[in-house]
C-alpha cells in the first residue's frame, strides 16, 4: 500500500518545498502584522475618515477568499504597470494584505483593553503620539493577544497551500507535481497532511499553553 | 486597458448558474458538517475516555491540515480505495468533513457552557438523557453559540472558492474562465469579489439579526 522507496526519494525534495512553505508564510506573517498595525490604529484614530478606510480595508480582505484575492493580484498586476512579477512575490503581497485584515481585527481588541489613563500619562511625559503606540500600547497588546496572534499564525501556514495555485513551488506545489509523475495521489497527500500536522499541531499546543499562561497570570 | 461590463451580461445565465453552485456546495456542505459535528460533540460528551481521546486526535489531524490538501486527498487520493466521486460531491463532502470538526468544537464548548446545576434540577424532575439534551441542553447553547457558528458560516462561505481548483463550476472557476478566455480580468475578477463581499454581508447582516432575536430572552 504504501511505497517506502517512493516516500524516501521525495523527503529532499519536499524539505525543500518546506522552507518554501514556512518562508513565505512567516513573511506574509511578518508584513501582514505591519499592514495590522497601520490599519488597527486607523481604526482607532479620532478623524472618520480614517477609521473609515481602515474598516473598509478589513471588510474587503476578510470577505474576498484568500484565492480570489491571489487571482487578483496575479493576474491584474501586470495591468498596473507591474509586469513579470514573481510568483514568491504575488504569494507574499496576498498573504499579507489578508493576514493584515484578521491580525488588524485582534491588535484593535488587544489595543482597546488597555486603559488609556497609559496613553494620557506618556503624552504628558512629552511622548509623541507614534512613540505611545510603538513603545507603550503596541507591546501590552501584543502580550495580551499572542494566544490568537499564534492561532492566525497556523491558519495562515493553511492558507498557503493555496499559493501552489499561482505556481509557487511550495509544498502542496511539490507534492501535487509528485503525485503526476508516479499516479499515488493518495500516498503523498498523506505525506502533505502529514507534514502540515507536523508544524500546525505543535504550534496550536504552543497557543493554548500561552493562553493557560496568560489566564493563570491575569488571576 | 478598457472596462465593459457587456462580457458580464453576456454571460449572465452561466455566471447566474455557478453562483448557484457557490450557494449549493457552502449549504449543503455547511448543513452536513452541522450535523456530523453534533454527532461528534455528542460522542465526545457521553463515549467513553478512549473513544473521546480517538476523537480529540481526529479533530486535531483534521485542523492541521488545509483545507485544499483534504480535497486533493478525497477527489485525487480517493479512487485508490474505490472513492470515485464526481468534483461537486467531493466538494460538498470535503466541506462537511472539513467543517464537522469546527463545528464539533463550538458545540462542545457550548455544551460546557451550560450551568450544570441545570442538568441537576432536570435530572431530578425526571427527564432521561436524551429529554436533558434535547430540551434543556441544545435550545440554550444554540443562542451562545450562534455568533461562532455564523462566524464558520462565512469562513465556509470563501472556502467554497477552492473547489475551483478541482473544476467544480463555482463562480472562481467560471469567472475566471470567463476572464482567461476573453482576457477580460478585471471585469469578471471585480465581480467575482463583490459577490462574495454580498455573500458575507448578508450571511453577517442574518447572523446577528438572529443573535438578537433568540438572544431576547437573556435580557429579561
Amino acid at each position: 500500500m504504501f511505497d517506502w522507496p517512493t516516500f524516501l526519494f521525495s523527503l529532499p525534495l519536499l524539505g525543500k518545498a518546506l522552507l518554501i512553505t514556512l518562508q513565505t508564510s512567516l513573511l506574509g506573517n511578518a508584513f501582514g502584522f505591519v499592514i495590522a498595525i497601520l490599519i488597527s490604529s486607523m481604526q482607532l484614530a479620532k478623524m472618520p475618515l480614517l477609521r473609515r478606510l481602515g474598516g473598509s480595508y478589513i471588510f474587503i480582505f476578510r470577505g474576498v477568499p484568500l484565492l480570489v484575492q491571489l487571482l487578483v493580484i496575479y493576474y491584474l498586476a501586470p495591468m498596473f504597470g507591474l509586469p513579470n512579477l514573481s510568483p514568491m512575490v504575488a504569494a507574499v503581497m496576498a498573504l499579507s494584505l489578508c493576514s493584515g485584515a484578521y491580525i488588524a481585527e485582534i491588535l484593535r481588541g488587544g489595543l482597546m483593553a488597555i486603559p488609556s489613563g497609559q496613553s494620557e500619562a506618556a503624552h504628558l511625559l512629552g511622548m509623541s503620539r507614534p512613540a505611545i503606540l510603538l513603545r507603550i500600547e503596541l507591546p501590552q497588546a501584543v502580550q495580551s493577544t499572542l494566544p490568537s496572534l499564534v492561532n492566525e499564525l497556523v491558519l495562515l501556514i493553511k492558507a498557503s497551500a493555496l499559493v501552489s495555485v499561482v505556481g509557487l513551488a511550495d509544498l502542496t506545489r511539490v507534492a501535487q507535481n509528485l503525485a503526476s509523475s508516479d499516479y499515488l495521489f493518495f500516498q503523498h497527500y498523506l505525506v502533505l497532511a502529514g507534514i502540515y500536522c507536523l508544524i500546525n499541531i505543535p504550534l496550536t499546543m504552543f497557543g493554548r499553553r500561552l493562553e493557560r499562561h496568560l489566564e493563570r497570570s491575569l488571576a | 486597458m478598457t472596462f465593459d461590463l457587456s462580457i458580464i451580461t453576456a454571460n449572465a445565465g452561466a455566471i447566474w448558474n455557478a453562483f448557484l453552485v457557490t450557494i449549493y456546495t457552502w449549504l449543503a456542505g455547511s448543513v452536513l458538517g452541522l450535523m456530523a459535528g453534533l454527532l461528534i460533540a455528542a460522542l465526545m460528551l457521553f463515549g467513553g475516555r478512549p473513544l473521546q481521546l480517538l476523537l480529540r486526535v481526529f479533530i486535531e489531524l483534521v485542523r492541521g491540515t488545509p483545507f485544499l490538501v483534504i480535497l486533493f486527498l478525497v477527489y485525487y487520493g480517493g479512487p485508490s480505495f474505490g472513492l470515485r466521486l464526481g468534483a461537486m460531491t467531493a466538494g460538498v463532502l470535503c466541506i462537511a468533513f472539513y467543517s464537522s470538526v469546527y463545528f464539533a468544537e463550538i458545540f462542545r464548548s457550548g455544551f460546557a457552557a451550560v450551568p450544570r446545576g441545570q442538568l441537576e434540577a432536570g435530572e431530578c424532575l425526571g427527564l432521561g438523557r436524551l429529554q436533558l439534551l434535547w430540551r434543556v441542553q441544545l435550545p440554550q447553547m444554540l443562542v451562545l453559540i450562534l455568533p461562532a457558528i455564523f462566524n464558520m458560516l462565512t469562513i465556509l462561505c470563501k472556502e467554497t472558492a477552492v473547489l475551483s481548483i478541482i473544476t467544480v463550476p463555482e463562480l472562481t472557476a467560471v469567472l475566471t474562465g470567463i476572464g482567461t478566455r476573453t482576457f477580460t480580468f478585471i471585469e469578471t475578477l471585480l465581480v467575482l469579489c463583490i459577490a462574495y463581499l454580498l455573500l458575507i454581508e448578508i450571511t453577517s447582516r442574518a447572523g446577528r439579526w438572529l443573535e438578537h432575536r433568540v438572544g431576547i430572552y437573556l435580557q429579561r
